[in-house]
Protein backbone atom coordinates (compact mmCIF):
# COMPACT_ATOMS: atom_id res chain seq x y z
CA UNK A 1 0.00 0.00 0.00
CA UNK A 2 1.79 3.40 -1.27
CA UNK A 3 1.43 6.89 0.58
CA UNK A 4 -1.77 8.89 -0.38
CA UNK A 5 0.87 11.46 -2.05
CA UNK A 6 2.63 8.69 -3.94
CA UNK A 7 -0.19 7.60 -5.78
CA UNK A 8 -0.70 9.42 -9.21
CA UNK A 9 -3.90 10.08 -11.72
CA UNK A 10 -3.65 7.75 -14.57
CA UNK A 11 -2.00 4.93 -12.65
CA UNK A 12 -3.02 1.94 -13.87
CA UNK A 13 -2.49 -1.62 -11.89
CA UNK A 14 -3.35 -4.72 -13.92
CA UNK A 15 -4.80 -6.97 -10.87
CA UNK A 16 -4.38 -10.04 -13.86
CA UNK A 17 -6.75 -12.82 -15.02
CA UNK A 18 -9.21 -15.17 -13.03
CA UNK A 19 -10.84 -18.48 -14.21
CA UNK A 20 -14.50 -19.09 -12.96
CA UNK A 21 -15.19 -22.87 -11.93
CA UNK A 22 -18.92 -23.75 -11.99
CA UNK A 23 -18.40 -25.13 -8.72
CA UNK A 24 -17.10 -21.64 -7.20
CA UNK A 25 -19.81 -20.06 -9.05
CA UNK A 26 -22.71 -22.42 -7.40
CA UNK A 27 -20.88 -22.22 -4.30
CA UNK A 28 -20.42 -18.15 -4.15
CA UNK A 29 -24.82 -18.16 -5.36
CA UNK A 30 -25.56 -20.86 -2.91
CA UNK A 31 -24.71 -18.96 0.33
CA UNK A 32 -25.58 -15.40 -0.86
CA UNK A 33 -27.66 -15.06 -4.33
CA UNK A 34 -28.97 -18.43 -4.63
CA UNK A 35 -31.47 -17.17 -7.86
CA UNK A 36 -31.68 -19.93 -10.06
CA UNK A 37 -29.58 -19.00 -13.02
CA UNK A 38 -26.62 -19.07 -10.46
CA UNK A 39 -27.34 -22.30 -9.15
CA UNK A 40 -28.69 -24.74 -11.35
CA UNK A 41 -26.99 -25.12 -14.95
CA UNK A 42 -29.84 -26.90 -15.89
CA UNK A 43 -32.32 -24.63 -15.23
CA UNK A 44 -30.32 -21.77 -16.30
CA UNK A 45 -30.64 -23.14 -20.05
CA UNK A 46 -34.18 -21.50 -19.89
CA UNK A 47 -33.53 -18.14 -17.85
CA UNK A 48 -32.73 -14.86 -18.88
CA UNK A 49 -28.53 -15.54 -19.53
CA UNK A 50 -29.19 -19.03 -21.20
CA UNK A 51 -26.55 -20.71 -18.78
CA UNK A 52 -25.26 -20.96 -15.28
CA UNK A 53 -23.65 -17.39 -14.38
CA UNK A 54 -21.82 -15.86 -11.68
CA UNK A 55 -23.87 -14.03 -9.10
CA UNK A 56 -22.47 -9.99 -10.22
CA UNK A 57 -21.71 -9.95 -6.50
CA UNK A 58 -19.39 -13.02 -7.18
CA UNK A 59 -18.02 -11.16 -9.99
CA UNK A 60 -17.72 -7.87 -8.22
CA UNK A 61 -15.84 -9.89 -4.92
CA UNK A 62 -13.33 -11.31 -7.02
CA UNK A 63 -11.79 -7.70 -8.19
CA UNK A 64 -11.31 -7.62 -4.83
CA UNK A 65 -9.59 -10.57 -3.99
CA UNK A 66 -7.33 -9.64 -6.80
CA UNK A 67 -6.69 -6.36 -5.53
CA UNK A 68 -5.86 -7.98 -2.43
CA UNK A 69 -3.39 -10.57 -4.40
CA UNK A 70 -1.73 -7.62 -6.17
CA UNK A 71 -1.12 -5.47 -3.45
CA UNK A 72 0.22 -8.30 -1.53
CA UNK A 73 4.52 -8.48 -1.31
CA UNK A 74 4.34 -5.16 -2.37
CA UNK A 75 7.14 -3.26 -0.64
CA UNK A 76 5.98 -0.31 1.22
CA UNK A 77 8.48 2.95 1.71
CA UNK A 78 8.45 3.71 5.16
CA UNK A 79 8.46 7.57 6.19
CA UNK A 80 11.25 9.04 8.24
CA UNK A 81 10.09 7.71 11.55
CA UNK A 82 9.54 4.07 10.08
CA UNK A 83 5.69 4.56 9.90
CA UNK A 84 4.22 2.82 7.20
CA UNK A 85 0.76 3.83 5.51
CA UNK A 86 -2.16 1.76 6.35
CA UNK A 87 -5.15 1.13 4.02
CA UNK A 88 -8.54 1.76 5.26
CA UNK A 89 -12.41 1.13 4.66
CA UNK A 90 -14.30 2.08 2.05
CA UNK A 91 -16.95 4.81 2.18
CA UNK A 92 -18.73 3.24 -0.55
CA UNK A 93 -18.41 2.33 -4.45
CA UNK A 94 -20.27 4.21 -7.43
CA UNK A 95 -21.69 3.30 -11.02
CA UNK A 96 -21.20 -0.55 -11.11
CA UNK A 97 -22.18 -2.51 -14.17
CA UNK A 98 -22.48 -5.75 -15.08
CA UNK A 99 -22.64 -5.85 -18.87
CA UNK A 100 -22.13 -9.35 -19.45
CA UNK A 101 -22.34 -12.62 -17.57
CA UNK A 102 -19.53 -14.73 -16.49
CA UNK A 103 -19.94 -17.98 -17.03
CA UNK A 104 -18.51 -21.40 -16.22
CA UNK A 105 -15.07 -21.76 -18.05
CA UNK A 106 -14.62 -17.55 -18.41
CA UNK A 107 -11.44 -16.06 -17.29
CA UNK A 108 -11.70 -12.65 -16.60
CA UNK A 109 -9.17 -10.13 -16.74
CA UNK A 110 -9.32 -6.95 -13.97
CA UNK A 111 -7.96 -3.71 -13.63
CA UNK A 112 -7.73 -0.93 -11.62
CA UNK A 113 -7.08 2.92 -12.81
CA UNK A 114 -6.70 6.01 -10.28
CA UNK A 115 -8.96 8.50 -11.35
CA UNK A 116 -9.34 11.11 -8.61
CA UNK A 117 -7.71 11.82 -5.20
CA UNK A 118 -9.55 13.41 -2.46
CA UNK A 119 -8.22 14.73 0.60
CA UNK A 120 -10.55 14.09 3.49
CA UNK A 121 -11.72 17.64 5.51
CA UNK A 122 -13.31 15.31 8.46
CA UNK A 123 -10.29 13.33 9.00
CA UNK A 124 -7.43 15.35 7.74
CA UNK A 125 -4.97 11.86 7.68
CA UNK A 126 -6.30 10.42 5.71
CA UNK A 127 -6.94 10.44 1.78
CA UNK A 128 -9.95 8.73 -0.89
CA UNK A 129 -8.30 7.43 -4.16
CA UNK A 130 -11.17 6.86 -6.66
CA UNK A 131 -10.13 4.13 -9.13
CA UNK A 132 -12.13 2.71 -12.20
CA UNK A 133 -12.25 -1.01 -11.94
CA UNK A 134 -12.73 -3.05 -15.05
CA UNK A 135 -13.07 -6.97 -15.54
CA UNK A 136 -13.01 -8.13 -18.79
CA UNK A 137 -13.27 -11.68 -19.91
CA UNK A 138 -11.73 -13.84 -22.70
CA UNK A 139 -13.65 -12.15 -25.86
CA UNK A 140 -13.12 -8.66 -24.83
CA UNK A 141 -16.29 -8.11 -23.32
CA UNK A 142 -16.79 -6.18 -20.34
CA UNK A 143 -18.10 -7.96 -17.53
CA UNK A 144 -17.73 -5.30 -14.73
CA UNK A 145 -16.82 -1.93 -14.54
CA UNK A 146 -17.64 0.74 -11.24
CA UNK A 147 -15.99 3.14 -9.53
CA UNK A 148 -14.51 2.23 -6.41
CA UNK A 149 -13.51 4.24 -3.42
CA UNK A 150 -10.58 3.43 -0.72
CA UNK A 151 -9.07 5.44 2.35
CA UNK A 152 -5.50 5.51 2.02
CA UNK A 153 -3.13 7.22 5.07
CA UNK A 154 -1.69 10.45 4.20
CA UNK A 155 2.16 10.62 4.94
CA UNK A 156 2.17 14.66 5.95
CA UNK A 157 -1.35 14.58 7.66
CA UNK A 158 -3.91 17.84 7.06
CA UNK B 1 -40.00 -23.11 -11.71
CA UNK B 2 -43.17 -22.49 -9.71
CA UNK B 3 -45.79 -19.94 -10.63
CA UNK B 4 -43.99 -16.40 -9.28
CA UNK B 5 -45.64 -14.42 -6.67
CA UNK B 6 -44.21 -11.15 -7.52
CA UNK B 7 -44.15 -9.59 -11.03
CA UNK B 8 -43.13 -6.25 -11.83
CA UNK B 9 -46.94 -4.81 -11.50
CA UNK B 10 -46.13 -6.04 -7.77
CA UNK B 11 -43.89 -3.50 -6.79
CA UNK B 12 -45.54 -0.20 -6.53
CA UNK B 13 -43.98 3.26 -6.85
CA UNK B 14 -43.14 4.54 -3.24
CA UNK B 15 -43.97 1.37 -1.58
CA UNK B 16 -41.22 0.97 1.49
CA UNK B 17 -41.24 -2.96 2.97
CA UNK B 18 -38.94 -4.94 5.87
CA UNK B 19 -37.59 -8.15 5.70
CA UNK B 20 -35.09 -10.78 6.70
CA UNK B 21 -32.74 -11.26 10.04
CA UNK B 22 -29.09 -12.63 9.76
CA UNK B 23 -26.99 -12.86 12.53
CA UNK B 24 -23.17 -11.44 11.87
CA UNK B 25 -21.12 -14.14 12.98
CA UNK B 26 -17.28 -14.33 14.00
CA UNK B 27 -16.62 -17.25 11.66
CA UNK B 28 -18.56 -15.99 8.33
CA UNK B 29 -16.83 -12.69 8.33
CA UNK B 30 -13.39 -14.51 8.36
CA UNK B 31 -14.31 -17.03 6.38
CA UNK B 32 -15.69 -14.59 3.81
CA UNK B 33 -12.69 -11.68 4.36
CA UNK B 34 -10.26 -15.14 3.92
CA UNK B 35 -11.19 -15.78 0.27
CA UNK B 36 -12.15 -12.21 -0.87
CA UNK B 37 -10.90 -9.53 1.21
CA UNK B 38 -7.59 -10.53 2.84
CA UNK B 39 -7.40 -7.30 5.28
CA UNK B 40 -6.31 -6.99 8.89
CA UNK B 41 -9.36 -5.49 10.24
CA UNK B 42 -11.75 -8.14 8.50
CA UNK B 43 -9.45 -11.05 9.49
CA UNK B 44 -7.72 -10.37 13.08
CA UNK B 45 -9.47 -9.20 16.41
CA UNK B 46 -6.50 -7.84 17.54
CA UNK B 47 -5.45 -6.15 14.27
CA UNK B 48 -9.32 -4.44 14.10
CA UNK B 49 -8.91 -3.20 17.17
CA UNK B 50 -6.21 -1.20 16.53
CA UNK B 51 -7.51 -0.07 13.48
CA UNK B 52 -9.50 3.08 12.36
CA UNK B 53 -12.56 0.34 12.35
CA UNK B 54 -11.92 -0.61 16.21
CA UNK B 55 -13.52 -4.19 15.99
CA UNK B 56 -13.46 -7.21 13.60
CA UNK B 57 -15.92 -6.11 11.14
CA UNK B 58 -16.92 -7.96 8.04
CA UNK B 59 -15.83 -6.62 4.34
CA UNK B 60 -18.08 -4.40 2.53
CA UNK B 61 -18.62 -7.13 0.02
CA UNK B 62 -19.49 -9.60 2.19
CA UNK B 63 -22.29 -6.77 3.20
CA UNK B 64 -23.03 -6.41 -0.44
CA UNK B 65 -23.81 -10.18 -0.31
CA UNK B 66 -25.67 -10.58 3.05
CA UNK B 67 -28.24 -7.53 1.63
CA UNK B 68 -27.91 -10.04 -1.64
CA UNK B 69 -29.29 -12.75 0.56
CA UNK B 70 -31.68 -11.46 2.57
CA UNK B 71 -33.17 -9.75 -0.80
CA UNK B 72 -33.56 -12.98 -2.20
CA UNK B 73 -35.29 -15.05 0.66
CA UNK B 74 -37.47 -11.72 1.00
CA UNK B 75 -38.92 -11.81 -2.25
CA UNK B 76 -36.62 -12.35 -4.89
CA UNK B 77 -37.32 -16.51 -4.91
CA UNK B 78 -41.07 -15.61 -5.29
CA UNK B 79 -40.43 -13.37 -8.11
CA UNK B 80 -40.17 -13.13 -11.65
CA UNK B 81 -36.50 -11.73 -11.69
CA UNK B 82 -34.67 -11.20 -14.39
CA UNK B 83 -31.49 -10.26 -12.70
CA UNK B 84 -29.64 -6.55 -12.63
CA UNK B 85 -28.05 -4.59 -14.88
CA UNK B 86 -25.49 -3.10 -11.95
CA UNK B 87 -26.12 -0.75 -9.49
CA UNK B 88 -25.81 2.81 -9.05
CA UNK B 89 -24.44 3.72 -5.82
CA UNK B 90 -23.45 1.58 -2.66
CA UNK B 91 -22.33 3.76 0.70
CA UNK B 92 -20.75 1.54 3.45
CA UNK B 93 -22.12 4.15 6.42
CA UNK B 94 -21.41 2.26 9.68
CA UNK B 95 -18.57 -1.19 10.12
CA UNK B 96 -20.73 -4.20 10.46
CA UNK B 97 -19.31 -6.23 13.14
CA UNK B 98 -19.55 -9.52 15.01
CA UNK B 99 -22.78 -10.24 16.65
CA UNK B 100 -25.15 -7.59 14.25
CA UNK B 101 -28.36 -8.46 13.41
CA UNK B 102 -29.03 -6.95 10.51
CA UNK B 103 -32.19 -6.93 8.30
CA UNK B 104 -33.34 -5.11 5.49
CA UNK B 105 -35.60 -2.09 4.47
CA UNK B 106 -36.52 -1.65 0.52
CA UNK B 107 -38.18 1.04 -1.20
CA UNK B 108 -39.17 1.51 -4.45
CA UNK B 109 -38.28 4.83 -6.11
CA UNK B 110 -38.75 4.92 -9.54
CA UNK B 111 -40.60 2.11 -12.18
CA UNK B 112 -41.02 1.39 -15.73
CA UNK B 113 -40.88 -0.52 -18.44
CA UNK B 114 -39.02 -1.98 -20.84
CA UNK B 115 -39.21 -0.15 -24.74
CA UNK B 116 -37.29 -2.97 -26.79
CA UNK B 117 -38.54 -5.91 -24.21
CA UNK B 118 -42.31 -6.03 -23.81
CA UNK B 119 -42.38 -8.92 -21.44
CA UNK B 120 -39.94 -6.76 -19.28
CA UNK B 121 -39.91 -4.10 -16.63
CA UNK B 122 -37.68 -2.39 -14.73
CA UNK B 123 -38.00 -1.11 -10.55
CA UNK B 124 -35.37 1.11 -9.03
CA UNK B 125 -34.93 0.01 -5.00
CA UNK B 126 -33.90 1.98 -2.64
CA UNK B 127 -32.25 -0.59 -0.24
CA UNK B 128 -31.09 -0.06 3.56
CA UNK B 129 -29.48 -2.70 5.76
CA UNK B 130 -29.57 -1.67 9.12
CA UNK B 131 -28.41 -3.50 12.34
CA UNK B 132 -30.23 -4.24 15.78
CA UNK B 133 -29.80 -0.20 16.90
CA UNK B 134 -32.18 0.67 13.83
CA UNK B 135 -28.49 1.96 12.27
CA UNK B 136 -28.43 2.14 8.63
CA UNK B 137 -25.26 0.16 7.77
CA UNK B 138 -25.65 0.38 3.87
CA UNK B 139 -27.50 1.67 1.27
CA UNK B 140 -27.61 0.76 -2.07
CA UNK B 141 -29.58 2.33 -5.01
CA UNK B 142 -30.41 0.61 -8.61
CA UNK B 143 -32.36 -1.08 -10.91
CA UNK B 144 -33.60 -4.68 -11.44
CA UNK B 145 -35.34 -6.36 -14.24
CA UNK B 146 -38.98 -8.10 -13.04
CA UNK B 147 -41.28 -10.43 -15.72
CA UNK B 148 -44.22 -8.53 -16.05
CA UNK B 149 -47.76 -10.59 -15.05
CA UNK B 150 -49.61 -8.70 -18.39
CA UNK B 151 -46.94 -8.05 -21.11
CA UNK B 152 -46.96 -5.05 -23.12
CA UNK B 153 -50.21 -4.16 -21.42
CA UNK B 154 -50.75 -0.58 -21.14
CA UNK B 155 -49.80 0.97 -17.71
CA UNK B 156 -51.54 3.37 -15.80
CA UNK B 157 -50.39 6.09 -13.54
CA UNK B 158 -47.26 5.81 -11.82
CA UNK B 159 -45.21 4.62 -14.39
Amino acid sequence: MPWFEDIEIGARMELGPYTFTEEEIIRFATKYDPQYFHIDAEAAKAGPFGGLTASGWHTTATWMKMMIRSRTGREDLPDETGRKPAGGPSPGFLDMKWPNPVRAGDTITYSSTVIEKIEMKSRPAWGIIRSRNIGINQHGQTVLEFTGQGMIERRNPG
Amino acid sequence: MTQPKYYWEDFRLGETVEFGRKLVTREEIIEFASEFDAQPFHLDEEAAKASILGGLCASGWHSCAMMMRMMFDGYVLESASMGAPGVDEVRWKKPVYVGDVLRVRRTCTERRVSKSRPEMGLTKFLIEMLNQKDEVVLTSLGWAMYGRRHPGAPVEGDA
